[in-house]
């Protein structure tokens, strides 16, 4: 069964960008196995770093619960294998750029011995939603697709609202990157099987799965699952190749024309957005009692010797990884976790496989950069702004240092895609700009919002003195009132008593 | 051409009797100035500038044209923003300080609720004969509580 192709509504600007995903591609997914050592980060997740549980020299097993989120949002984490606990102290990790952050160390056994995996259901239809929702925060499953907000929570707070629509994002847009690919492609009954769970979870009874079109072979496997199940609550959508298709505001507006407001979410237009990754893990701890402690990631670039899609434990270090496919060339000269366009730089291969990781690009230095010059107002950062944007005002604004006029010019709605600095003749590094102004906004509004609490309780504090002072004058003015009333005779009285009771003393 | 002339003069003659009376009869609205002013100044209240807190420093800035430099704790940026916003020549500050909190040393404070008096933000908490503590994060820093300590047991930490 081949998919239908729909009538989409054209994504404004955009890019059409060579993919460089036939190297990751060309052979099956292969398993890393366990490392010597595992290095998992606290905090892999949107949110508050989880707390540890686990002591020092405590023997762990794979599965096994390490850390336990506190506060409001996060993410558990567990053991991808089995071991003992050797240090939890700072390591280099991908999401500060190499630098250290606290991290679970676990010297592995080698042995790979499971805790007793407690599958949830037979047969998840038989659990509420709130009980399906409670389950899956345990299983510390993020979003996969890069931003690892915690899943349950996403749902929770778009349960709320009023929801029409699930939207699998199976739309990898960025050069390189071939993971979500090749996990259709393979485990395309884990993926839909996630959607399934996803949207009893939610109660909805729509969910289309979102492919690019040039994905054949992950939209043929996906179409002969939905051929066998006979599900048509579930539809394939053909999405147009186009770079940033994928993001998640994007995407809902291709597949459902509806644009998510300023500083809103999807939800307030009724959709809620997966990547296909996440389903796939929402399955495979609804059903097989596994959290999420590996994931599929394309090791890719002219720095690798054998690029392909690897399934490694989260906490394997990248030089593991790299190693386990066939080493570095001599063009590895720039480490980059995430696509071109959106990744980091690292500093050091050390750090450790998290849960976001979808890439490791290793590339020449002289790939993507160029010298900059000045700006000479051609426009073409506009023509290819997925927002409609204008980055050459809001550079010029943000150069400026103008807050007002950023805010104006819409810099908060920028989604950092990077199409800008990729079509521009000057070689300018837009984005690079823009998420120096942005973080400029967000500390100006920060101290704002300080002053603002400062000025009221001042406010608060001079209205209660003032409150006060009335009311002694009132109770002044009320005792001589009183006294007046009673005379001069009633005076002459207590003053006499008075006199009495210090002459008693 | 003379009537010409003679109608321009006239008209010109009305608008600018207009625009006279306008200016003398109707009051100028410095409310919204000061408003603007007061939303520039970084309301730590710690009246270095001389004034009595940030409302009436901008009352003073925009009615007696007091000095838009007075404010440490705003930093060159307030002056700055100050500036653009009257269209006044950007000046040097005055003085200026680092941003930070204010700190009890609670084994020497005696509770004689001196400072929680003094604090314009009631960022200290603590009763007669109790210990005080600062609540950090209202704290402005503004050293209001320091002098009045008998003890001197309150000192500035600066923030990072």
């Amino acid at each position: 069964m081949t998919a239908p192709t729909y009538d989409l509504g054209e994504l404004h600007g955009g890019l059409r960008l060579p993919g460089h995903k036939a190297a990751s591609t060309a052979q099956p997914i292969r398993n890393v196995p366990v490392p010597d050592r595992l290095i998992l980060p606290v905090s892999q997740h949107a949110g508050d770093p989880a707390q540890p549980i686990v002591g020092i020299g405590e023997r762990v097993l794979k599965g096994q619960l390490l850390a336990d989120p506190e506060g409001a949002l996060g993410a558990p984490v567990h053991a991808s294998s089995s071991g003992t606990v050797v240090a939890i102290e700072p390591w280099p990790v991908t999401q500060r750029r190499g630098d250290p952050a606290p991290c679970i160390i676990i010297d592995c056994d080698g042995e790979d011995r499971p805790v007793d995996y407690v599958t949830t259901a037979d047969d998840f239809t038989s659990l509420s939603p709130d009980e399906l929702l409670a389950t899956l925060l345990k299983g510390g499953i993020v979003g996969l697709g890069g931003a690892a907000f915690p899943t349950a929570q996403k749902l929770m707070q778009a349960r709320s609202g009023n929801l029409e629509f699930l939207i699998l994002n199976g739309v990898e847009c960025e050069p390189y990157i071939s993971c979500d690919d090749m996990l259709m492609r393979e485990h395309a009954t884990q993926v839909i099987g996630g959607a399934q769970i996803l949207m009893h979870a939610l109660q909805l009874s729509v969910c289309f799965v979102a492919v690019e079109s040039d994905k054949s072979d992950a939209l043929q496997q996906l179409g002969d699952v939905l051929g066998e199940l006979q599900d048509d609550r579930i539809v394939l959508k053909q999405i147009p190749t186009i770079y940033p298709s994928g993001g998640e505001d994007q995407l809902v507006q291709l597949v459902t024309r509806r644009e998510v407001p300023t500083g809103g979410l999807p939800s307030d237009v009724g959709c809620l957005v997966q990547n296909v990754g996440t389903a796939a893990s929402v399955y495979d701890w609804i059903i097989n009692g596994e959290p999420l402690i590996s994931r599929v990631t394309t090791v890719t670039g002219d720095g690798v010797n054998n690029p392909m899609n690897v399934r490694a434990r989260i906490g394997t270090t990248v030089a593991d990884i790299v190693e386990f496919t066939g080493g570095y060339t001599e063009r590895a000269e720039h480490l980059i976790i995430g696509g071109p366009l959106c990744g980091k730089s690292m500093s050091t291969d050390r750090v450790p496989l998290v849960k976001s990781t979808n890439s490791i690009l290793v590339v020449m230095k002289s790939s993507f950069q160029g010298h900059e010059l000045p700006c000479i107002r051609c426009g073409d950062c506009a023509a290819v702004c997925p927002i409609r944007l204008l980055p050459q005002q809001l550079l010029w604004h943000a150069r400026a240092d103008d807050e007002a006029k950023l805010r104006d010019f819409g810099l908060t709605d920028c989604i950092e895609c990077g199409c800008c600095d990729l079509v521009c003749p000057s070689h300018i590094p837009l984005t690079a700009n823009f998420r120096v102004a942005k973080a400029r906004i967000w500390e100006l509004a920060d101290e704002k919002a300080r002053a603002e609490r400062a000025r009221q309780r001042f406010e608060a504090r001079n209205a209660r003195h003032e409150r006060e002072r009335q009311q002694r004058e009132a109770e002044l003015a009320q005792q001589k009132e009183s006294a007046k009333r009673a005379g001069p005779a009633a005076i002459a009285a207590v003053l006499k008593r008075k006199q009495q009771d210090r002459g008693d003393d | 051409m003379i009537t010409a002339v003679l109608t321009i003069a006239v008209i010109a003659l009305l608008a600018g009797l207009a625009l006279s009376l306008a200016a003398r009869l109707l009051p100028a609205n410095s409310g919204d100035l000061v408003e603007k002013v007061n939303d520039l100044l970084p309301q730590t209240q710690c009246a270095q500038c001389g004034f009595p807190g940030c409302r009436p420093y901008a009352e003073a800035i925009v009615d007696a044209g007091a000095a838009i430099n007075l404010c440490p704790p705003g930093g060159q940026e307030t002056v700055e923003r100050l500036a653009r916003l009257l269209g006044k020549q950007v000046l040097p500050l005055a003085e200026s300080v680092l941003p930070s909190v204010a700190v009890i040393d609670e084994s020497a404070c005696i509770g004689c609720v001196h400072c929680r008096a003094a604090c314009p933000v009631d960022a200290i908490v603590g009763a007669n004969q109790l210990m005080h503590t600062v609540i950090e994060s209202e704290c402005t820093g503004c050293e209001l509580c320091v002098a009045p300590c008998p003890v001197d047991c309150i000192s500035m930490r600066p923030l990072p």
